[in-house]
């Protein structure tokens, strides 16, 4: 049975409010980038789940073609995509990054 | 492998009315950042705006350029910046 690895993305996207596709894990983040979006999200206290791409080839190119973005890291909110490590960055220094993080928990 | 040259001219060629600032970040052809000012990001969401600027290098990006740090401006925000006239460059 071939593998349906759209799906299992929108799965992954949808059973998780925070989501990051990235290199390694957060534990161990494998790329520069990785590791900044780790750095933010931990220090916004956030709670997420954490895709390695770099374990599964087809989710690494699947999760460009249904964002039609290029790059890894990407970070889901509530199923929403919003964006890779530059926009966390600003997002995260706006303090946007935050207040979504926190509508997505529940808290205010 | 290409050139912050080549990385700005792809972009200003694709993406409408814009400016782009490139430096190779390690030398290397393949870690760039990039400064892109442009009208067509008026109104539109950060993650949107990226997007605009990697439709411009299409495959080039995540191929060849393997990294791109990248800001992105409208031309009022970069005029609020710089001090300059709204015209980039």
């Amino acid at each position: 049975m071939s593998r349906n690895v759209r799906e299992e993305i929108e799965t992954i996207i949808k059973s998780n409010k925070i989501v990051v596709f990235m290199k390694g894990t957060p534990q161990f983040p494998q790329c520069g980038f990785s590791a900044t979006v780790v750095d933010i999200l931990d220090d916004c206290g956030a709670t997420y789940k954490g895709v390695n791409v770099l374990a599964d080839f087809e989710v690494r190119e699947g999760i460009k073609q249904y964002t039609s973005w290029p790059t890894i890291p990407q970070i889901f909110i509530n199923g929403e995509f919003i964006g890779g490590c530059d926009v966390a960055r600003e997002l995260y220094a706006s303090g946007e990054l935050q207040a979504k993080l926190n509508a997505a928990v529940g808290e205010s | 492998m290409p050139t912050a040259q080549h990385v700005q001219e792809m972009i200003e060629t694709g993406l409408e009315n814009s400016r782009a600032i490139v430096h190779d970040m390690t030398g290397t052809g393949d870690h760039f950042e990039a400064t892109v000012i442009s009208s067509a990001f008026e109104g539109k969401s950060l993650v949107a705006q990226h997007q605009l600027v990697y439709g411009a290098l299409g495959p080039a990006m995540g191929g060849p350029i393997h990294a791109l740090a990248l800001k992105t401006m409208t031309p009022a925000q970069w005029a609020a910046t710089n001090g300059h006239s709204q015209r980039p460059g």
